[in-house]
C-alpha cells in the first residue's frame, strides 16, 4: 500500500529483463486485440504506469471467481498481487483478520481516494441487511461505502454483474448486481461462473496500462473479451453448419466431435472468448471436454429454461393447455354450426309460409 | 424480461394457444356446418375413387389454359416445396417439433436448408410481382393474400439472416424470427393460410359432389 514506484522500476527491481518484460507486453498486446504496432505504446505505458490500490469485496459468491483469478497463467496472481496491483484488501487471499483487515480497507480508501480501484464478487442481497454481512456491515453499505471514493468498479462473476445464481427465481435474498446499487461510478462487467481468468486479468492488465477503461457493450462488458459469441469461433461450428449434431452424450456423433447444438448447447446466444482464449493454460473449454455451453456469461442464465434443451426449444406451455384451447375453438366452431342451422331453418319457414 | 426471452416463452405460448383455438374452431365450423340439400336425384353412385380422381385432377393445371399457366402452376409447387423443407427438416425446427410431438425425425444439412429457403423466398416474391402487375390476378387479390404473404416471406428471411449471422445480434435475430412465425402462426387459422388444412378436404368433398352429379371435373 502506497507504493509510489512505477511498475517498470518494480519489475526491473525484482530482476524480470527487459526481454521479459517486452515479451509479456506483446501477450498483453495481442490479449486487448491490439495491433502489434502498439507492443512499445503498451510497453512505454506499463512500465510507467503507477501501482493502482486495488480492494475486492466478496458477497453472495461462491469463490470460484477468486479460484479462477489464482488459476490464472498470464499474468500470474502473483505477478498481479506483487507486482503489478496493489490488493490491499481481499477476504480470501489477505493474511489480516477482523478490525485489521477492516482497517487496511478503510486506510487504502483513505489513502487512495478517488483513484482506487474496487473489485467485487457476488452479489448484493436487498431482502434482509442480515442475510450477507462482513464485520457486521450489511454487503450494501459496505459496497455504497467503498464505492463512494473508488475511480471504478470491475464486477467480477456473473453474480456481481448480473445477480447470477442468488438472483434465480425466486430469488429468496433480493440479491441484485453491482450496477443496480452504484449508479455513479464507471463499471466493467467480467460476467462468467466463473469468468475466464486471463480476461479478469486482462481488463485490470489494460487499466493498468491505459488507465482507462475498455471498450464495453450494452452490458457492459469488454468488447474486445465479449464481442462474439462462443458459436461464432467454435472449433465445431463446421458440424453445426452440416447439420451433424451428437445426439446423446456417447453416441457416434459425440465420439466424433459434433455440434452439441440438440444437447443443449447454448453457444449461439453466449458472448465469451472460451472457445478463443480457453480455460486451463488454454487447454479445453467446456465444448472441447464434450459438454455444451450452459451460457454463463449472460444475464439470468438458470432461469432460462433446461441447460439441456436446444436453443431452439422454447418454453412453450403445457399439452394440457394446447388441448385446452382445441376444445374451446371447437366449442365456439360448434356453437356457430348451430346458429346457422338455425338461421337456414328460420329462412326455410319463412320462404315455405310465404309460398303457401 | 429480453425480447428473446419473451419471443420463446410467452409469445410462444400465446401463439401456440391461438393457433389450436383457431384451428379448431375453423374445423369444427365447417365441418358441423348444414349442408345444402340435394334435391336432384343422383346420376351417378359417388364413390371415393371419384373423389380421389379430383383430388388428383385439381393439383395439375387445368388441361385447357396449360400454356398460359404452367410457369405459375409449377412455379407454386417449387415454393411450397421450398418452404415445408425449410419449416419441417431444419434441425432446429425438428427439435421444437419433438418437444411438442414427443418425436421427431432426421434434418437435412443447413446448406440445403439454407438453399431451399432462399429459393422459396424467390419464387414467392416474383409470384407477388406477378399478383401485383397481372388485372386478373390483382383483381381476385384480397388484403388476406398480402398480409399471408408478407408474414411468410418475413419468416424465411429473419431466419435465413438469424442462421447466417446476418444483419442485427444473433440474439436480436433470432428473437425477430420468432417473433415473425409466431405472427404467421396467430394469423394461420384466420386467414387463407388455412388451406394448408382445408385443400385436400374440400377438394375430395368437391370429388364427391361431382361424381354424385354425374360430373368429370
Ligand atoms: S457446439 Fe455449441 S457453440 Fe459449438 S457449433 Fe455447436 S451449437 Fe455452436
Amino acid at each position: 500500500m502506497g507504493d509510489k514506484r512505477s511498475l517498470g522500476d518494480l519489475l526491473f527491481s525484482q530482476g524480470v529483463s527487459r526481454r521479459g518484460f517486452m515479451k509479456y507486453c506483446a501477450t498483453l498486446t495481442s490479449l486487448m486485440a491490439l495491433p502489434p504496432a502498439m507492443i512499445s505504446r503498451v510497453a512505454m505505458a506499463l512500465e510507467q504506469a503507477r501501482r493502482p490500490s486495488v480492494i475486492w469485496l466478496s458477497f453472495q459468491e461462491c469463490t470460484g471467481c477468486t479460484e479462477s483469478l489464482t488459476r490464472a497463467h498470464a499474468p500470474t496472481i502473483e505477478s498481479l498481487i506483487f507486482d503489478a496491483i496493489s490488493l490491499d484488501y481481499h477476504h480470501t487471499l489477505q493474511a489480516a483478520a477482523g478490525d485489521a483487515a477492516e482497517s487496511a480497507r478503510l486506510s487504502a480508501m483513505q489513502e487512495n481516494k478517488g483513484s482506487y480501484l474496487l473489485v467485487v464478487d457476488g452479489s448484493i442481497p436487498l431482502g434482509n441487511a442480515g442475510f450477507s454481512t462482513i464485520a457486521g456491515v450489511s454487503n450494501v453499505d459496505m459496497l455504497r461505502e467503498t464505492a463512494k471514493d473508488a475511480a471504478a468498479i470491475i464486477a467480477v462473476g456473473s453474480c456481481a454483474a448480473f445477480g447470477g445464481l442468488p438472483h434465480a427465481k425466486p430469488n429468496p435474498t433480493g440479491a441484485v448486481s453491482v450496477e443496480e446499487v452504484i449508479t455513479d461510478k464507471p463499471i466493467i462487467n467480467i460476467p462468467g461462473c466463473p469468468p475466464i481468468p486471463i480476461v479478469i486479468s486482462g481488463v485490470l492488465a489494460h487499466y493498468l496500462t491505459f488507465g482507462t477503461i475498455p471498450e464495453l457493450d450494452s452490458l457492459k462488458r469488454p468488447i474486445v473479451f465479449y464481442g462474439q459469441t462462443i458459436h461464432d469461433r467454435c472449433y465445431r461450428r463446421p458440424f453445426y453448419d452440416k447439420g451433424q449434431y451428437a445426439e446423446t452424450f456417447d453416441d457416434e456423433g459425440a465420439r466424433k466431435g459434433w455440434c452439441l447444438y440438440k444437447l443443449g448447447c447454448k453457444g449461439p446466444l453466449t458472448y465469451n472468448a472460451c472457445a478463443t482464449l480457453k480455460w486451463n493454460a488454454g487447454t479445453s473449454f467446456p465444448i472441447g471436454s464434450g459438454h455444451g455451453c450452459l451460457g454463463c456469461s449472460e444475464p439470468n442464465f438458470w432461469d432460462k429454461g433446461s441447460f439441456y434443451a436446444p436453443v431452439s426449444v422454447g418454453q412453450w406451455g403445457s399439452r394440457e393447455a394446447l388441448f385446452a384451447a382445441a376444445a374451446g375453438g371447437a366449442v365456439l366452431g360448434l356453437g356457430s354450426a348451430l346458429a346457422v342451422h338455425r338461421r337456414q331453418k328460420k329462412a326455410a319457414r319463412e320462404e315455405k309460409e310465404s309460398a303457401s | 424480461m429480453t425480447l428473446l426471452d419473451f419471443a420463446r416463452g410467452p409469445g410462444l405460448q400465446i401463439s401456440f394457444i391461438i393457433l389450436m383455438f383457431g384451428v379448431s374452431w375453423r374445423l369444427a365450423g365447417t365441418v358441423l356446418q348444414r349442408y345444402s340439400i340435394d334435391n336432384s336425384p343422383g346420376r351417378h353412385q359417388s364413390t371415393v375413387i371419384d373423389s380421389l380422381r379430383t383430388m388428383v385432377v385439381r393439383s395439375m393445371p387445368v388441361h385447357q389454359f396449360e400454356k398460359h399457366i404452367k410457369l405459375q402452376h409449377y412455379s407454386g409447387y417449387l415454393w411450397h416445396i421450398g418452404l415445408f423443407t425449410s419449416v419441417l427438416m431444419f434441425a432446429p425446427h425438428i427439435q421444437l417439433f419433438k418437444s411438442v410431438l414427443g418425436f421427431g425425425w432426421p434434418a437435412l444439412p443447413n446448406s440445403v436448408i439454407l438453399i431451399c429457403a432462399s429459393l422459396a423466398i424467390a419464387i414467392l416474391l416474383g409470384l407477388t410481382i406477378r399478383r401485383l402487375t397481372h388485372p386478373v390476378h390483382r383483381l381476385i387479390s384480397t388484403a388476406d393474400d398480402y398480409i399471408s404473404v408478407f408474414l411468410t416471406v418475413f419468416a424465411l428471411l429473419t431466419g435465413i439472416l438469424a442462421y447466417s449471422h446476418l444483419g442485427l445480434r444473433y440474439e436480436l435475430m433470432l428473437a425477430i424470427h420468432l417473433l415473425s412465425a409466431e405472427a404467421l402462426i396467430i394469423w394461420f387459422p384466420f386467414g387463407k393460410l388455412i388451406h394448408t388444412l382445408m385443400i385436400f378436404p374440400s377438394r375430395y368433398q368437391i370429388g364427391a359432389t361431382y361424381g354424385h352429379r354425374g360430373v368429370k371435373a
